[in-house]
């Protein structure tokens, strides 16, 4: 019932929509935290924030702990409250009210809301829940609560499964909660595949590894025996390509997550294959093809075997993504004498060129809702992750290094996530994240150095 | 080779040399010719991925060490380029006037970038550096069918700083010798 939102201020007044109330004066704030509507900001308490104001004021929420009913249930209890609170802090749009300043608790799930006491601490939203646990199982319930009017903020939820995945269950109740507050898609639970890396500049370890979107449940993928790069999944999550040395030349490798076995697409002698990506039906890849040094764009299909080549020409063709449609790539090409990024038809065809500015473009992906491209650009000796729209339109920079590459988007296509590299002798990869308004930079929590990002669907 | 880092070379290739066997799929080393040394201590060759050749005596002319510290095992780029200098050419013409002199060997020609670059791109431009090398010696009249060439981006650096002191020298393409080429 919410549109997209992360609107750009430019157009931000252009969408005028119509809602409840209360709903309407708990978005407010966060609308402009987002650069939303100017329906909503009419109503805000404080209408002179704008998009381009630097300092936000998160929404505030509360949290307690969740309510153990029956015995076994209490560090749950309480664990999946604190994942919950990590999550919607996380964002940068929402701020905790410490349990310190609580009036009264939360003793029993179906009791009463006491309004009063939450409306007395300035919480805009109340976040309730229930653990019950029975041998290895848990249900998770919830309830989401817009303070001031003193209404419930939609119907509960209840999540079931395995003890084991507690986490998961309080990435759900997040994403349900900022998903009803902000009528963004979540995207807490998820995952990120990555390139765990070690050891000096001169001699990196390379491993592939999966991590959940907040760097908990690390796995190891590989070994580090072979450099392997760019991981990437497939649009359900079952499978990840990436790049790897294995052989001693660069070649696409499929995996399969449930087992871990692998196989190598497209094994030309003479040729490399790298840079690959799942078309939106999960059964086409397209990837770089290097012949006598020239490299341009192909399609596989991984069931039928067929090779396609979607560029002919004697310039680097690279970094290839499908719109979400599936009917159009972007791509990389120096063609014009330097990187820039261009749109062709899925099919190939003559491409249009998307870049415009002074610098280098590269790395485009495009986001799984459509309407951004974001991409790593080249400048002055300094490395930026940016957006730009599929018509060339409302380019932003939303992080500046030196040494910003490879963005991969949430499955809700709001937030991205990117390799930072530190400078010199030392200089190691991390990863980041920032939102697609140029805010909330934080680094990712990962055992080691990290690179080469790349998110999950969110999950079932 | 005219300018060197003051890195001993020897420790730099034997480095290279382990990387490189740690890349070598063990079952075709066991289908090479593993066990035979050569003259120059040369280890196994596989038959399509990366393999070794022994250093030897750099005072031996027909010595691997030879070649990578008197001929010049490498040339280096300008900044995104992939064309060959004056010096590239000069040094790969000395490569090619030993490789007819030693057929024995086959070649692995690494290309490699500087971390001025996103990562895909540099791995299709250091392939382009690879070709270039290639495609010099081919036109000095050495087969084809004796090299292969790897890509590397920016995946494997020798010099670790990040300015251009460093980044001229991890612009390069370097010619990797091992027995077996099959002549």
């Amino acid at each position: 019932m919410l549109s997209p939102s992360f609107r750009p201020a430019l157009y931000r007044h252009e969408d005028r929509m119509t809602r409840s109330h209360s709903l309407a004066r708990i978005l407010g704030p966060l609308a402009l935290c987002l650069g939303l509507l100017n329906a909503f900001a009419a109503q805000a308490e404080e209408p002179h924030i704008t998009f381009d104001t630097p300092v936000i004021e998160p929404m505030p929420y509360a949290v307690p702990d969740f309510v153990a009913e029956g015995g076994g249930a209490g560090d749950a209890a309480h664990n999946i409250a604190r994942v919950v609170a990590d999550d919607l802090t996380g964002t940068g749009l929402f701020r905790e009210i410490p349990s310190g300043a609580y009036i009264s608790g939360i003793a029993s799930f179906d009791a009463p809301v006491a309004y009063a006491d939450w409306q007395a601490i300035n919480a805009q939203v109340l976040i309730t829940g229930a653990v019950q646990a029975s041998g290895n199982k848990l249900v998770v319930k919830f309830r989401l609560f817009d303070v001031a009017s003193g209404a419930p903020l939609g119907d509960g939820l209840q999540f079931a499964g395995s003890a084991k995945s507690w986490r998961r269950m309080a990435h759900k109740v997040a994403d349900a909660a900022y998903s009803r507050i902000t009528g963004e898609g979540g995207y807490f639970d998820s995952r990120v595949v990555f390139v765990s890396e070690s050891g000096p500049k001169d001699a990196r370890q390379k491993r592939l590894a999966v991590m959940d979107y907040d760097g908990a449940n690390v796995q190891y993928l590989t070994d580090s025996k072979a450099i392997v790069l760019a991981p990437r999944f497939s649009p359900t999550g079952d499978r990840i390509l990436y790049t790897s040395y294995a052989s001693g030349f660069p070649r696409v490798n499929l995996m399969n997550t449930a087992n871990l076995s692998t196989q190598v697409l497209d094994e030309q002698p003479g040729s490399m294959t790298f840079a690959p990506r799942f078309a939106p039906d999960g059964h086409t890849v397209v990837f770089s093809l290097e012949k006598d040094g020239n490299s341009d764009i192909y399609t596989l299909n991984v069931d039928s075997g067929a090779l396609i080549q979607l560029t002919d020409a004697p310039s680097i063709e690279t970094a290839p993504s499908f719109s979400p449609d599936g009917s159009q790539i972007v791509f990389e090409s120096d063609r014009s004498g330097a990187q820039q990024i261009y749109i062709m038809p899925a099919a190939g065809g003559e491409p249009t060129r998307l870049s415009s500015g002074k610098g280098k473009y590269g790395t485009p992906v495009w986001s799984p809702r459509g309407d951004y491209i974001a991409f790593t650009k080249i400048g002055d000796g300094r490395f930026y992750i940016g957006v730009i729209r599929p018509d060339g339109t409302d380019e932003r920079l939303l992080t500046a290094s030196f040494l910003d590459e490879g963005p991969t988007w949430a499955p809700n296509g709001r937030v991205i996530m990117f390799t930072r590299e530190s400078e010199g002798a030392a200089g190691s990869a991390t990863l980041y994240s920032v939102d697609i308004s140029g805010r909330n930079l934080h680094q990712v929590t990962t055992p080691g150095a990290a690179s080469d990002p790349a998110w999950s669907p969110l999950l079932p | 080779m005219s300018i060197r880092v003051a890195l001993p070379i020897k420790a730099l290739l034997i480095v290279s040399a382990l990387a490189l066997s740690a890349c070598r799929n063990p079952d075709r080393f066991a289908d090479g010719t593993g066990g035979t040394n050569g003259a120059n201590g040369a280890g196994g060759l596989g038959t399509d991925g990366v393999s070794t050749a022994g250093l030897g005596d750099p005072s031996n002319p027909k010595s691997v060490a030879y070649f990578n510290q008197s001929v010049g095992d490498r040339v280096h780029f300008i900044v995104d380029q992939w064309t060959l200098t004056d010096e590239a050419r000069g040094t790969l013409s000395g490569q090619a006037a030993w490789l007819k002199a030693n057929p024995e060997y086959a070649i692995i020609m690494e290309g490699h970038a500087d971390e001025q670059g996103t990562r895909e791109y540099n791995i299709a431009l250091s392939a382009k550096r690879a070709s270039s090398a290639k495609n010099y010696l081919v036109s000095q009249g050495i087969a084809a069918s004796r090299i292969q060439t790897i890509a590397y981006g920016k995946e494997k650096p020798i010099a670790l700083c990040s300015d251009e002191t460093c980044y001229s020298q991890n612009r390069r393409a370097v010619t990797v010798l091992s027995l077996g080429a099959g002549t």
